[in-house]
């Protein structure tokens, strides 16, 4: 990008941003529509309505990019006309950032019962059992969720979820 | 979801207002109404029936038959454009609303107030791939500032009024609200615009106090200054414009100016140094590159203005002020941006400029170098005895009309540009071309709307051969509606900037730029029921422009002119400021990044 060679920051950080927007038709499309017709990058999503009274939903974005980048798609959303809110819980200080993932491994020999443990190591809880198979369900910030799910790569993973990232900010303010 | 909330809004509202009882599509010519809208751009179809028979019996709104939805786009540009006031478009669903894409892309990327109204399916058909069924708001989502699908009718009003809100505040843009059949049959309530605001859009427009301090603090201290403005001062209104020739009054600084924003200050005055960019002046691209204080008024640092960002203007410190916030630090680093509306903002530094007891900096070393730099003459030509060259056509073209009430619309090309560098104004609201889309057809529907808004003005559109035969179909329009609208093309019998590119960037190699078969103009405008003009010769052309003038109804000008001019100066694509070329400076050298460019 031009913009990069102007400032010579080509650094790409993650960030998390949450978005406050009117809920209402095609306000999700408007957001990601922005991320590629800009072509940002969108790692991970979540979405639902918060208040149902205020008509209001929380998109949560995964984003990466150099700083310089960030910063406009701080500026695009906000200029999104049903947007009330936008927060980079990355630049501030003590944003809580939580993810839930669902992992399955299955497979014979020993392998599942070293997956059990790991489990148990991670605070992951189990939530399905059968003879040759464990459903994990395990909730924390994306980096222990990346962590679990490579460990038990080599344990017979199969199948991942993951609901994407919620965000909040510590303390008594709301967003 | 959406319409619990609104009709709660409403059933507050009506709690003030008597709510009326009436179908959809009367709300919408009510609601226009209500608007102030007294004309709107159309062209009818299934989807919009039950609207056209309510606007049949309507009193008050002039309806202007398009042929072909783009030209209703161009025209709602145009009418926008020259008058502040929003520009209305109704289509049908499907082709018809397709068809306005590019004049909805035109209006987001210039900054135009429109508000586009499509009729849909009726909603129990959306999705089944019904006949003209399109996904309008889908399609458009991306090239309006903002749109609607309508599913309840006692949201529609409500709807409508909202579009005008967010089309005509802030920085302003086009808007669609796409209106299903059966909700035009549909009765409901309708609510009226006074007190109606919307739920989260909040466009700031006062400027923050320190920064207005800071930006002034920096002005009276700069050796080098030079305002550089934009559309955002034109987009601000007339207020605006004065205000500006008023900060020039107490500062003394050169202005130069986007190719959207001409006209915000005049021509005339000793300050001005014509437009900057691509095709800017030697004077004004050289004092945006050696400035030591950039003040940006209402620009966005279009890459047709910057030329290479790592060279752009190293030296100096930038103030950045524009309404939307996302444009501050998008493409070139600012030392300061202010957020505000463009007159709003210029007020306030007058006012500062004033209160701090600053008077005019001593900037004679800086004129005196930028006066070295207009001592080049940048658009100066060679003149031919037996060929019309392109600036002189425009030349004569300003010269016999001046004094005149004057409005010019354009197409895209040289011919775009020619008239840019050669045809001044001095006053705002005058000038409409399409800037950041380059829509070739631009001109010719703008100009219609143009006319619609002002009917005695004198309305041109320079245009080229090749651009003019894109929206041709509305000369059609001009005639029903008597619009006496003057199409004066530079008729290079080129795609010109196209075969300029690739004289300077391909090696001479015409590729299908030569506007092979092209229709006799003159026939062409008899055709129509226009009057047809042509000149050939120098010697011609004064007599042919006069009578162009002065005939009360549509005329097409076929200007032949010198096939192989190039517009110049130019900023090479990937170039610097400093590194323009001029015509008599030989071959242009271009680097190979600067070819991948556009
Ligand atoms: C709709 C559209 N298609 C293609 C282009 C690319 N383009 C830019 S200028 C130009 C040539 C315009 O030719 P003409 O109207 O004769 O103007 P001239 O440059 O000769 O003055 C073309 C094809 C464009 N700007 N718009
Ligand atoms: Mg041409």
């Amino acid at each position: 990008m031009l913009y990069e060679k102007d400032t010579g920051t080509t650094v790409r950080e993650s960030h998390t941003i949450t978005v406050l927007v009117d809920n209402e038709a095609g306000v999700l499309a408007r957001v990601i529509g922005l991320f590629s017709g800009r072509g940002y990058n969108i790692e991970s999503l979540t979405v639902a309505e918060v208040d149902p009274a205020a008509h209001t939903s929380r998109i949560t974005i995964v984003t990466s990019g150099t700083p310089q980048v960030i910063e406009q798609i701080e500026a695009q959303l906000a200029r999104l006309v049903p947007v009330h809110k936008v927060n980079n819980w990355t630049s501030q200080e003590g944003g809580i950032e939580r993810e839930m993932a669902l992992v399955k491994v299955a497979g014979s020999g020993d392998a599942p019962m070293k997956a059990l443990r790991l489990a148990d190591t991670f605070r992951a809880r189990t939530v399905d059992t059968t003879q040759s198979s464990f459903v994990f369900e395990i909730t924390g910030a994306p980096a222990k969720i990346n962590a679990f799910i490579e460990e038990l790569r080599p344990l017979g993973l199969i199948d991942v979820s993951r609901t994407g990232v919620a965000a909040m900010s510590r303390g008594p303010e709301a967003m | 979801m959406m319409s619990e909330t609104k009709e709660k809004i409403a059933a507050s509202a009506a709690e003030t207002m008597p709510l009326e009882t009436m179908t959809g599509a009367q709300m919408v010519i009510r609601a226009l109404k209500d608007q102030g809208v007294s004309h709107i751009f159309g062209y009818p179809g299934g989807a919009v029936l039950p609207i056209y028979d309510a606007l049949f019996e309507a009193e008050g709104i002039e309806h202007v038959l398009v042929r072909h939805e783009q030209g209703a786009a161009h025209a709602a540009e145009g009418y926008a454009r020259s008058t502040g006031k929003p520009g209305v478009l109704l289509v049908t669903s499907g082709p018809g609303a397709t068809n306005a894409v590019t004049g909805l892309t035109d209006a987001l990327m210039d900054s135009i107030p429109i508000v586009m109204l499509s009729g849909q399916v009726p909603t129990h058909l959306i999705g089944t791939d019904a006949f003209q069924e399109c996904d309008t708001v889908g399609i458009t989502r991306p090239c309006t500032k903002n749109n609607w699908l309508v599913k309840h009718v006692n949201d529609l009003s409500r709807t409508i009024h909202e579009a005008f809100e967010i089309a005509t505040t802030g920085r302003p843009g086009p808007v669609v609200v796409d209106i299903p059949k059966d909700i035009q049959f549909q009765s409901g309530s309708y609510v009226g615009p006074r007190g109606l605001h919307h739920r989260t859009y909040r466009p700031r427009t006062d400027p923050d106090a320190a920064a207005i301090t800071q930006a002034v603090a920096m002005m009276a201290v700069a050796k080098r200054p030079v305002f550089y403005t934009g559309g955002g001062i034109i987009n601000s209104g007339p207020q605006a414009s004065q205000l500006l020739r008023e900060l020039v009054d107490l500062t003394g600084f050169p202005v130069t100016s986007t190719l959207m924003g001409l006209g915000a200050f005049p021509a005339s005055r000793p300050e001005w140094l014509g437009m900057l960019g691509m095709h800017g002046t030697w004077e004004a691209n050289h004092a945006m590159h050696d400035c030591d204080l950039m003040i940006c008024l209402g620009a966005r640092f279009d890459d047709r203005v910057t030329g290479r960002i790592a060279a752009f203007s190293p030296g100096s410190k930038k103030i950045h002020l524009d309404i939307d916030p996302s444009q501050i630090n998008k493409v070139v680093r600012t030392d300061l941006g202010i957020i505000a509306d463009a007159g709003k903002a210029i007020a306030a530094m007058i006012a500062a400029w004033k209160s701090g007891g600053h008077t005019k900096p001593d900037i004679s070393g800086w004129w005196d170098q930028i006066n070295r730099w207009r001592g080049r003459k940048s658009l100066a030509f060679k003149h031919s005895d037996t060929l019309i060259k392109p600036q002189y056509a425009i030349d004569r073209l300003y010269q016999l009309t001046r004094g005149r009430d004057v409005y010019v619309t354009t197409e895209v090309g040289q011919h775009q540009m020619w008239a840019a560098q050669r045809f001044h104004f001095e006053q705002p609201n005058r000038w409409m071309t399409s800037g950041g889309l380059g829509t070739m057809g631009y001109g010719l529907p703008a100009a219609v709307g143009v006319q619609v808004a002002h009917p005695d003005a004198l309305v041109i559109d320079i245009a080229g051969e090749a651009s003019v035969q894109m929206t041709m179909q509305e000369m059609s329009t001009a005639m029903q509606y008597e619009l006496p609208i003057k199409i004066f093309i530079l008729n290079n019998e080129y795609m010109g900037m196209v075969r300029q590119w690739q004289e300077l960037l391909h090696g001479g190699r015409y590729s299908h730029s030569y506007s092979e078969a092209l229709p006799d103009f003159v026939k062409m405008a008899e055709a129509f029921g226009c009057l047809g003009l042509r000149a050939e010769k120098p010697a011609e052309l004064d007599a042919s422009i006069l009578e162009m003038i002065n005939t009360r109804r549509p005329v097409l000008f076929d200007c032949r002119v010198d096939p192989m001019e190039n517009i110049f100066p130019m900023i090479p694509s990937g170039a610097a400021h400093n590194e323009m070329i001029l015509g008599d400076l030989g071959e242009a050298e271009v680097s190979a990044a600067g070819k991948t460019m556009v």
